[in-house]
C-alpha cells in the first residue's frame, strides 16, 4: 500500500520536471560533429577529389559494403571512376575513415537515411561526392605525395629537393 | 646437416648454404631486400644482420650479415638480440628517409616488400623531417611503369635484368645517394623478360603497366592456379579477375618449370580474355550471305541436335591450344576415326617424330629447372627467345654452370653473387646456336652456325658423327663445318650434363632428327644427354597424343577428293581453332565453301569463325579447368579463375550437351571435368598419368574447399548493389576443388591448388618463402604437374639416316624460311593491348648481298611468290638480316596476314614495280 503510494507521488513529482523528450521530426537534435553517420566524400582545399581510390576503405570495412575503381586523369592523377557504398549493409562502424591516408571519406552527424526501397540506400560517387572539406579543412594528399600530377612536378611536393640531373658528374 | 644455435636453440641447417636462406628455411622473419633466392647474395643492404657469437662463453658478439655468412655447423647466432634488432631498425629508417609518402597511390601498396620489412622492423613513426631527394621517371615502354622516387638502392633491377638475363639497355646511372636505375633514355625496355622487374623490385619502382589500366589490389583479386597458354612450356601463372575482368598475371612458382620469373608474352598476354573479340553468345545464319545471328543456348543445342540426329556425316578437328579434355570431349562427340587433329600435316609429322624420339629413344626431356643445371649446350634450329622465351632465360644461366667450378676451387660459395662473377669474370660455358637468322642469344654463344634448315640438319648429323663414329657419316661437308661439328662434339662429350635443344622453329623433321641423333650419340657414348624440344603452343604434344589424321585429310574427305578413308563427310565442328592460322588461306576458303555445316567452338572470333553457320562461345583458360602437356611431357592442370557472362562455357560441356541432346548412345553423361579426365586417361594410351596432375574436386582440407579469394577481398555486399541489392549466392564449381568466395580452408593448400601466396606479415610475392621447404627449393609437397614422357634405357634405338643434301642457291628463286617474333607470331597474346603495340609487322628479310643484288634496300616494297601458289602475291617491305643464308629469304610467319603460310618453300622476290623475270 505503502509503496504503490510512493510510487504515485514519484511520478506527480516528474510533473514538474525538465522535458527530455525532443519532438522529432519537429524539433531537430543536436548531433556533435563526430558522430558516425551518413558517409561522405570530400574534396581538397583546391576543390579536387580527395579520393585516390587507394582501396584502403573498402578492405577495412567489415561489411564489404565498398566497392570502388581506380583510375588515373592524363597527367597521373588518381581518382575512383566508380564510388559505391551499399548503405543498406553499413554499420557506420567508423573504419573507413579511419582506413583513409587522404581524409577523403568522412562520416557526418546525418543519419535521416530511411527509404522504403533498399535498393535507394546503394550510394553511387555522385551522391557520396560533397564540395567541401569536411571535417578536415587544409589536408591535401598530393602536395604531400611524391606522385607527379598536373601542376606539380617532381620535387614540387612539400620537403621535396629538386630532381636528380641524370647527366651531372660531379661526385 | 649441420647444427646451428639460433637464440640458444639448435636448429639443423644446410653447411655452406648462408644463413639468410637458412633462417628463412627455418621459418624465421628475417627482414632482408637486396638478397633473391635465384639472384644470390651481394650484401647491399645491410637489412639481415645478425648477431654471431664465437661460442658459447662469448656474450658481446659481432653483428654480421646472414646472406653473407655461411652457416658452418656450430655456430651461435641471434636475430632477437636488442643491437641486431636496433641496427636493422636503423638501416630501414635509413632507407625509408626519402621514400614518398606514396603508398595509398602505389601500385605496389598491399603487396610491397619494403612494407612488410618496415612493418617487420617495427618502424611505424618518420623522424625524418627534412627534404626528400626526387627523381624524374622515364618511359620504360607500354609493359613497366617507372617511379623512381620510390627507389630503396638495392640493385635487384639491374642484378636480374643485366646479370640474369643478359638485357643490355638498362642500368645504374650517377653516383652516390643519387644512383637511378633506368635507361639511357626514354624507350621500351628492350629484354623479353622486362616484366619480371615488376615481382622483383621489392618496392614500387617498376610496376605493371597493364594493370595499370585497370587497378585492383593483391586482396582483392579472385585468382586460382593456371598454366600459361602463349607458348609450349607450360609456365604456371596466377591470374587475378575482379568485376568479371581478367586483370594481371602473376607468377607461380613451380620449381621444376618457371621457376621465379615468366616472359612478357606469358605475363601481358592475358588481355586477350577481355577483348572485343571474344565470343560471347551463340550465334547461327541459315543463309551464308546472312550475318551470324545471335540465338539462345536452348536453340543453338536444339539445331546442332537436330543436324547430329538427321544422320549427318560429321567430322571435328581439334585443336593444339585446348585442352587434353576438351579435344577428347569433342573426339567422344565425333568419333576416334572422325576426328581429325588440328594442325597441318608439316606439324603433325615435327610432333609425332618428337613424341617418337622421347618416347623411344634413351634421351630425357629436361625440365626448365634442368635445362639451368646443363653445362654444355648445342642450340640446333631453335630461335628460342622468340618460341619458347623462358627457355632462352634458362639457357642463360647454363652457361654459368662450368665458370661456377672455378669460383669453387677458389672456395666461394655459389650464392656469393658477387663475388662468384668477380672470380670467373667474362668465361662462360659452352653453347653453339646454329639458326636460321641472328638470334638474341648470339651475345652468349661460344660459336654460331647459320644457314638454311637443311643445312642445319647437316651440321647436327655431323656432330653425331664425331660423338659416335656409329652414327652416319654426313657426305660432302665443307671444312669449316667438319671443324665447327668437331668442337661441338668435343665440348659436349666433356660436359657432364650436355644438352641438346631444338624444336619446331625450322619446321624440318630433318633438323629434329639431327638433334635427337646428338642427343643418343652423346647417350650411346655414356653421356647422359638431355633432349629439349620447343613446341608451339600450350598442348602441342597433348593434342598430338590423342592423335587425329591431320587437317589436309579433314579437308580432302569433306571436298571428297581423299584416297579412300571409308568416310565422308559434310559437316564439321571445329574446336577453338583458327584454321587460317593452319594451312593456306585458298584452301580453307575451299574445304569451309565445301562444308555444309561449319560448326566452330572457340572464344575468339576470327576468320574461321567469321565463315561459320553456328558459333558457340568457349571459355577461356581463366574461365575453364583442364589440362595441357607442355614441351617437357609434363602435364599440368590450369583451373577456372572466374564464371563468365553470359552463355560461355567449357568446350567439353558444348560436347557433352550435344552428345545429350542428340540421344547418343552414353549411359551417363560427363558431370565435371573429373570424368572427361578419367574417361580420357582410360581410353587414351600414356595418358593414364594426367589423373595425378592435381587433386580431384571431391578433394576437401577438413572439409572445406580452398578459396579463391583471399580473407581480405573487399567489397561483397557492393560490387553488384547497383545491378541488384541482393546479394547473389557464390558460383558453384563442380569442376575443382576451388570456391568463388573467401570462406575455405585458409592454410597452405596442395601445391597443384595455390591460388595464391600470402603469410601473415608477407604481402607481397615474397611469401613464397613460406611455401617451399627450403627457401628457393622445391614448394612443400612438391612441384605440381605429372611426367607422361620417359626415356627408354640407352643404346636400343637405331641412327637416323635420312641426311638432307646441302642447300644450292637458285638462279632467281629464293628458299622462304620461317622466322618467329616473341611478339605477334603467337594468335592470342597479339591481341593483348600492350603487346600489340610491340608486335612485329609483316616484312621479307634479305641477306643484304641478295637484296643488292635485286636493288632493294630497308624499307623498300618486295613482292613474293610462292612456287606452290604462284597466283598469291604477298608485298612486303624488306628488312636486310645478314645472318641469313644467301639464296633464302626470312618471312615472320603467324603474323596476321602471313599466317597459315607453311614455310620453308620456294619462292620468288621481286622488287614491286619490278618485272618478274620469266
Amino acid at each position: 500500500m505503502w509503496n504503490s503510494l510512493k510510487t504515485m507521488w514519484t511520478i506527480f513529482l516528474h510533473m514538474f520536471r525538465r522535458r527530455v523528450t525532443i519532438q522529432y521530426p519537429d524539433e531537430k537534435p543536436v548531433i556533435p560533429p563526430r558522430w558516425r553517420g551518413r558517409i561522405i566524400l570530400s574534396r581538397d582545399p583546391d576543390g579536387e577529389e580527395r579520393c585516390v581510390a587507394c582501396y584502403l576503405c573498402a578492405a577495412a570495412c567489415p561489411v564489404d559494403c565498398i566497392a570502388l575503381q581506380a583510375t588515373e586523369d592524363e597527367y597521373g592523377r588518381r581518382y575512383p571512376s566508380f564510388f559505391r557504398i551499399n548503405f543498406s549493409r553499413c554499420i557506420f562502424c567508423g573504419y573507413c575513415e579511419e582506413a583513409c591516408p587522404t581524409d577523403a571519406i568522412q562520416l557526418t552527424p546525418d543519419f535521416e537515411m530511411g527509404e522504403y526501397d533498399r535498393k535507394n540506400l546503394v550510394y553511387e560517387k555522385e551522391d557520396l561526392l560533397i564540395d567541401g572539406t569536411g571535417k578536415y579543412p587544409g589536408y591535401n594528399f598530393y602536395r604531400v605525395a611524391g606522385l607527379a600530377i598536373k601542376g606539380k612536378d617532381k620535387g614540387d611536393a612539400q620537403d621535396e629537393a629538386p630532381p636528380v640531373d641524370l647527366h651531372r658528374l660531379l661526385p | 646437416m649441420a647444427t646451428i644455435h639460433i637464440d640458444n636453440r639448435p636448429y639443423p641447417v644446410k653447411e655452406g648454404e648462408n644463413l639468410l636462406q637458412q633462417c628463412l628455411s627455418l621459418g624465421f622473419n628475417l627482414p632482408y631486400f637486396c638478397w633473391h633466392p635465384a639472384l644470390g647474395s651481394v650484401g647491399a643492404c645491410r637489412q639481415c644482420a645478425i648477431k654471431q657469437f664465437k661460442n658459447e662463453e662469448d656474450k658481446h658478439g659481432k653483428i654480421v650479415m646472414a646472406c653473407m655468412t655461411p652457416a658452418t655447423d656450430g655456430a651461435r647466432i641471434s636475430i632477437e638480440d636488442p643491437e641486431a634488432r636496433e641496427f636493422r631498425a636503423s638501416i630501414i629508417e635509413w632507407l625509408m628517409i626519402n621514400h614518398p609518402h606514396d603508398c595509398p597511390v602505389c601500385d605496389e601498396g598491399g603487396e610491397c616488400h619494403l612494407q612488410d620489412m618496415t612493418v617487420m622492423t617495427g618502424h611505424t613513426y618518420r623522424r625524418y623531417r627534412g627534404r626528400k631527394r626526387t627523381f624524374h621517371n622515364q618511359n620504360l615502354g607500354p609493359l613497366v611503369n617507372h617511379e623512381m622516387n620510390r627507389c630503396i638502392q638495392c640493385y635487384r633491377c639491374t642484378r636480374f635484368y643485366r646479370d640474369y638475363a643478359g638485357g643490355r639497355d638498362f642500368d645504374a646511372l650517377v653516383l652516390r645517394n643519387e644512383v637511378y636505375f633506368g635507361r639511357h633514355q626514354d624507350g621500351t625496355l628492350e629484354s623479353e623478360f622486362s616484366g619480371n622487374l615488376v615481382e622483383v623490385c621489392p618496392t614500387g619502382v617498376f610496376t605493371d603497366k597493364s594493370l595499370k589500366q585497370h587497378y585492383t589490389r593483391k586482396w582483392d583479386f579472385q585468382t586460382a592456379p593456371s598454366v600459361c597458354v602463349h607458348c609450349g612450356l607450360g609456365c604456371n601463372t596466377i591470374p587475378g579477375e575482379r568485376y568479371g575482368t581478367l586483370r594481371r598475371i602473376h607468377n607461380r612458382f613451380n620449381g621444376a618449370v618457371n621457376g621465379y620469373f615468366l616472359c612478357d608474352r606469358g605475363r601481358y598476354g592475358y588481355d586477350f580474355v577481355n577483348s572485343e573479340r571474344r565470343i560471347r553468345r551463340p550465334a547461327l545464319r541459315n543463309n551464308r550471305s546472312e550475318p551470324l545471328q545471335p540465338i539462345s543456348k536452348g536453340e543453338a543445342v536444339q539445331f546442332l541436335a537436330e543436324l547430329l540426329a538427321n544422320g549427318t556425316r560429321i567430322i571435328g578437328i581439334g585443336s593444339p591450344r585446348a585442352s587434353i579434355e576438351a579435344n577428347f570431349a569433342l573426339r567422344t562427340l565425333v568419333g576416334p576415326e572422325r576426328f581429325y587433329a588440328g594442325v597441318s600435316e608439316q606439324d603433325g609429322r615435327l610432333l609425332a617424330s618428337m613424341l617418337d624420339i622421347l618416347g623411344q629413344g634413351p634421351a630425357r626431356s629436361p625440365s626448365l629447372h634442368e635445362v639451368e643445371l646443363a653445362d654444355a649446350v648445342l642450340v640446333l634450329g631453335e630461335d628460342v627467345t622468340n618460341t619458347a622465351p623462358l627457355l632462352a632465360l634458362a639457357l642463360r644461366q647454363s652457361i654459368r654452370r662450368q665458370p661456377q667450378k672455378m669460383a669453387e676451387k677458389m672456395h666461394i660459395p655459389h650464392w656469393n653473387d658477387h663475388a662468384v662473377r668477380a672470380a670467373v669474370q667474362q668465361e662462360q660455358g659452352p653453347l653453339f646456336i646454329a639458326a636460321i637468322a641472328d638470334t638474341k642469344l648470339d651475345d652468349v654463344a661460344t660459336e654460331m652456325f647459320r644457314g638454311v634448315p637443311d643445312d642445319l640438319a647437316r651440321l647436327g648429323f655431323a656432330v653425331a658423327h664425331a660423338i659416335d663414329p656409329r652414327a652416319p657419316p654426313v657426305s660432302d661437308l665443307p671444312d669449316t663445318m667438319r671443324t665447327l661439328a668437331d668442337t661441338i662434339a668435343k665440348a659436349l662429350k666433356a660436359a657432364g650434363r650436355p644438352l641438346v635443344v631444338s624444336g619446331m622453329g625450322c619446321a624440318n623433321v630433318a633438323v629434329i632428327e639431327a638433334a635427337a641423333s646428338v642427343a643418343w650419340a652423346l647417350c650411346n657414348t655414356g653421356h647422359a644427354a638431355e633432349l629439349c624440344f620447343a613446341v608451339p603452343e600450350c598442348n602441342s604434344l597433348g593434342a598430338a597424343m590423342i592423335g587425329g589424321a591431320h587437317l589436309e585429310l579433314a579437308f580432302e574427305t569433306v571436298l571428297g577428293t581423299a584416297a579412300y578413308t571409308g568416310i565422308a563427310a559434310d559437316t564439321v565442328i571445329i574446336l577453338e581453332n583458327d584454321l587460317y592460322h593452319r594451312a593456306d588461306a585458298a584452301a580453307v576458303d575451299r574445304f569451309l565453301a565445301a562444308a555444309r555445316n561449319v560448326v566452330v567452338i572457340d572464344h575468339i572470333s576470327h576468320a574461321t569463325s567469321a565463315r561459320a553457320d553456328v558459333v558457340l562461345p568457349a571459355g577461356t583458360f581463366a574461365e575453364t579447368d583442364g589440362t595441357l602437356v607442355n614441351n617437357e611431357g609434363r602435364a599440368q592442370r590450369f583451373f577456372q579463375v572466374f564464371v563468365p557472362q553470359g552463355d560461355i562455357q567449357e568446350s567439353w560441356r558444348w560436347a557433352q550437351d550435344l552428345i545429350t541432346a542428340a540421344g547418343a548412345d552414353k549411359d551417363d553423361p560427363w558431370l565435371n571435368l573429373d570424368q572427361v579426365t578419367a574417361a580420357c586417361a582410360a581410353s587414351i594410351p600414356g595418358l593414364q598419368p594426367i589423373l595425378r596432375a592435381a587433386p580431384t574436386a571431391n578433394f576437401r582440407i577438413g572439409g572445406q574447399k580452398v578459396p579463391r579469394q583471399p580473407h581480405r577481398y573487399s567489397g561483397r555486399t557492393a560490387m553488384l548493389a547497383n545491378i541488384d541489392v541482393h546479394e547473389p549466392e557464390p558460383p558453384e564449381d563442380p569442376d575443382a576443388p576451388l570456391s568463388f568466395s573467401m570462406e575455405g580452408y585458409p592454410n597452405h593448400p596442395p601445391p597443384a591448388l595455390n591460388p595464391r601466396f600470402w603469410a601473415p606479415g608477407w604481402n607481397s610475392v615474397q611469401a613464397l618463402n613460406k611455401f617451399q621447404d627450403e627457401v628457393g627449393g622445391a614448394l612443400t609437397g612438391g612441384d605440381p604437374g605429372v611426367r607422361l614422357i620417359e626415356p627408354l634405357p640407352a643404346g636400343k634405338v637405331g641412327y637416323f639416316t635420312n641426311i638432307p643434301s646441302a642447300f644450292e642457291r637458285r638462279a632467281g628463286e629464293w628458299l622462304v624460311v620461317p622466322l618467329r617474333h616473341i611478339f605477334g607470331t603467337e594468335e592470342l597474346s597479339a591481341l593483348a593491348p600492350a603487346l600489340a603495340e610491340l608486335a612485329a609487322k609483316p616484312y621479307l628479310a634479305l641477306n643484304p648481298d641478295d637484296a643488292a643484288e635485286l636493288g632493294l634496300a630497308t624499307g623498300d616494297d618486295s613482292q613474293l611468290q610462292l612456287q606452290r601458289n604462284p597466283g598469291q602475291k604477298y608485298r612486303l617491305p624488306v628488312r636486310l638480316e645478314p645472318g641469313l643464308q644467301r639464296g633464302s629469304a626470312g618471312l615472320p610467319v603467324g603474323l596476321p596476314v602471313l599466317a597459315g603460310i607453311a614455310v620453308p618453300a620456294w619462292g620468288k622476290v621481286t622488287g614491286v614495280g619490278q618485272e618478274t623475270p620469266s
